[in-house]
């Protein structure tokens, strides 16, 4: 499902997030293409910093650089970069500018796989006869749907190891409850509308939830502290409610 | 050394300058509201300007202080008092074993900081030791304080000693004594004009409605009280995007002004989410972040606009006003 980077590169853009952050816009919808080359210039950021560099976000289309504009203005006076500009933006632009243009022979051709054990229906998943009943479907051709699909993790983002998942199948698609509920336990198995996700904290919510899995997702005392990163594929594993205690993650390399 | 909480007040939390470098994996940025106040409290007893303070919010705490202490109080004023005495804000005091510092009305601002010399013995999480709280991680136990907390604070850095003497010997049987000095943060913070927030323009500006975008400098908000620590939900008329647009979630920061469909403006604070999906209007500069902390609920702020290179330009001021007021610390201690 996932493709190396290909030449034929739409050009990026990038513009200011306030006076310490600026945002590269790769692509103006949401597809591996262009999640690849997002994920392909926050690898090559993250293991060649910048000084005054101090953070990013991935996101769908876009990455967005963080940095200290004291530090870059002081690279910049002190020489280390070309030109004699004076502008924090303009330089930090200029720095990432060379960098995407040398993202040309970056190469994505391994991907974590990871499976994702789910105790649907029942008490943890309280609103899996509902998704069923909205598209017509046994609660069982729900969860064989929900859990045959590869999910694309696009980006993480809303809570600590929210994964953003693509490729959920229309056919279980389900708008959210009309009023959310207050309180969605950690490790709700969720729909909204075509989203489809996994709540790594308790939180109030408005997802239609089908299961729940016993595994952590938020990982406050390892580093990284997200058991899943962008760019994973990931596959929910049905399993029996005997199995929630003694659950395991399973997470692989994938090799094309 | 520790503070025993008797009161924990309304929020009541240790935050540092936050937790960067995991926001990729929707670990929030946490921290201080108002960063200029954490950094000139922890300047005033000699720690590192980063480290983690407390961050009192509308309604102080009491605390029983357990040893003898160095701190200093910055913010807003909330009626700082020791034993019943008022306490002056802005410069180092020394706390007399046993000592209850409490607070009263808040006078201006919303948010004061207490810094304490050798910082607060708390674990960092993440390379920071801001709670985060929805997270349940960072802090004293991943949340706010409690009435029966007990916190434990580091020794002081040797360089702190002689001015804590020093007010210690000018203390004598008073429960506390304040240095005769104190920072003016007018001299790094624009705190005349904190009704008037400088902001440039956001990403999305131009899809909004010619009359909005008018709208959005013309007349004043108001701050709801549905604000905390993750944004301020402000109201005036309501601003209105172009029907058809629709933005890809994508990263936001701390000042980050968008607007949802109901065309009530919010901007996103320290506790902001890592990323959203609502169109921004404009971004609050870095500069006046200090003064968006201290509004509190019902009162009323304008924006004006200003250019990137200015906000830029008004960013690198700020920073060298803090080194030069670093600087004249260091002096002072060598004088005293």
């Amino acid at each position: 499902m996932l493709q190396p980077i290909s030449g034929g590169r739409a050009k990026s853009q990038m513009k200011p997030l306030g006076d310490s952050a600026i945002l590269v816009q790769f692509g103006a919808e949401i597809n591996e293409d262009v999640h690849l080359r997002v994920k392909a210039f926050t690898d090559y950021l993250e293991t060649h910093p910048f000084a005054g560099f101090l953070d990013c976000i991935p996101a769908f289309t876009s990455v967005t650089v963080f940095y200290n504009p004291l530090v870059v203005r002081r690279q910049g006076d002190s020489g280390s970069f070309s030109g004699k500009e004076r502008s924090p933006y303009k330089i930090v632009h200029s720095i990432l500018e060379e960098m995407v243009t040398g993202l040309e022979e970056t190469n994505t051709d391994k991907w974590r796989v990871v499976e994702i054990p789910v105790c649907y229906g029942g008490e943890f998943g309280p609103d899996l006869e509902a998704v069923a009943r909205h598209n017509h479907l046994l609660p069982s051709e729900v969860i064989t749907i929900h859990s045959e699909a590869d999910y694309l993790v696009y980006m993480i983002g809303f809570a600590p190891g929210f994964p953003y998942l693509g490729g959920m199948s229309e056919k279980i698609a389900t708008p959210r409850h009309t009023s959310p509920r207050l309180s969605i336990p950690a490790g709700s198995v969720g729909i909204a509308c075509s989203q489809t996700g996994v709540y790594p904290i308790s939180t109030p919510g408005g997802w239609q939830i089908i299961g729940r899995t016993p595994a952590d997702l938020f990982l406050p005392d390892e580093n990284p502290p997200s058991l899943l990163q962008s760019g994973d594929v990931i596959r929910f594993k049905p399993i029996p409610p005997e199995e929630y205690k003694i659950y395991k993650v399973r997470i692989y390399e994938h090799k094309s | 050394m520790s503070i025993k909480v008797e009161r924990p007040g309304l929020l009541t939390s240790l935050q540092d300058l936050g937790r960067y470098g995991f926001q990729k994996y929707g670990v929030i940025v946490s921290g201080a509201m108002d960063a200029v106040s954490l950094r000139i409290a922890n300047l005033l007893v000699g720690n590192q300007e980063g480290e983690a303070a407390l961050e009192i919010t509308l309604v102080g705490p009491s605390l029983t202080v357990k040893e003898d202490l160095f701190i200093a109080i910055t913010g807003g004023d909330l009626s700082p008092q020791i034993d019943g005495e008022p306490v002056p804000l802005w410069r180092p005091v020394y706390v007399r074993k046993g000592s209850i510092l409490s607070f009263g009305a808040c006078r201006t601002g919303s948010r004061a900081y207490v810094a304490v010399s050798g910082g607060f013995a708390v674990e960092e999480v993440m390379n920071s030791k801001s709670t985060y709280l929805r997270g349940g991680i960072g802090g004293f136990k991943g949340r706010a304080l409690k009435a029966g907390d007990i916190i434990q604070c580091n020794k002081m850095p040797k360089k702190s000693e002689d001015l804590f003497i020093k007010l210690k010997n000018k203390g004598g049987f008073h429960p506390f004594a304040a240095a005769d000095w104190y920072v003016n943060p007018a001299s790094v913070v624009n705190i005349k004009n904190k009704t008037e927030i400088r902001v440039i323009r956001g990403g999305e500006f131009d899809h909004f409605t010619p009359a909005s975008q008018k709208q959005f400098f013309e007349q004043e908000f108001k701050i709801t009280p549905n604000s905390d620590r993750m944004g301020y939900r402000i109201e005036g008329r309501a601003l209105k995007a172009e029907e058809s647009f629709e933005l890809i979630s994508e990263a936001v920061s701390h000042g980050t002004i968008q607007v949802p469909k109901d065309g009530n403006p919010i901007i996103l604070l320290a506790d902001r989410q890592t990323t959203g999906g609502y169109p921004k209007i404009a971004q609050v500069i870095t500069a006046d972040l200090p003064l968006i902390a201290q509004l509190k609920p019902g009162e009323k702020t304008r924006f004006k606009e200003i250019t990137l290179e200015e906000a830029e330009q008004l960013y690198l001021e700020q920073e060298q006003k803090m080194q030069q007021l670093k600087m004249g610390l260091q002096l002072k201690k060598h004088k005293e």
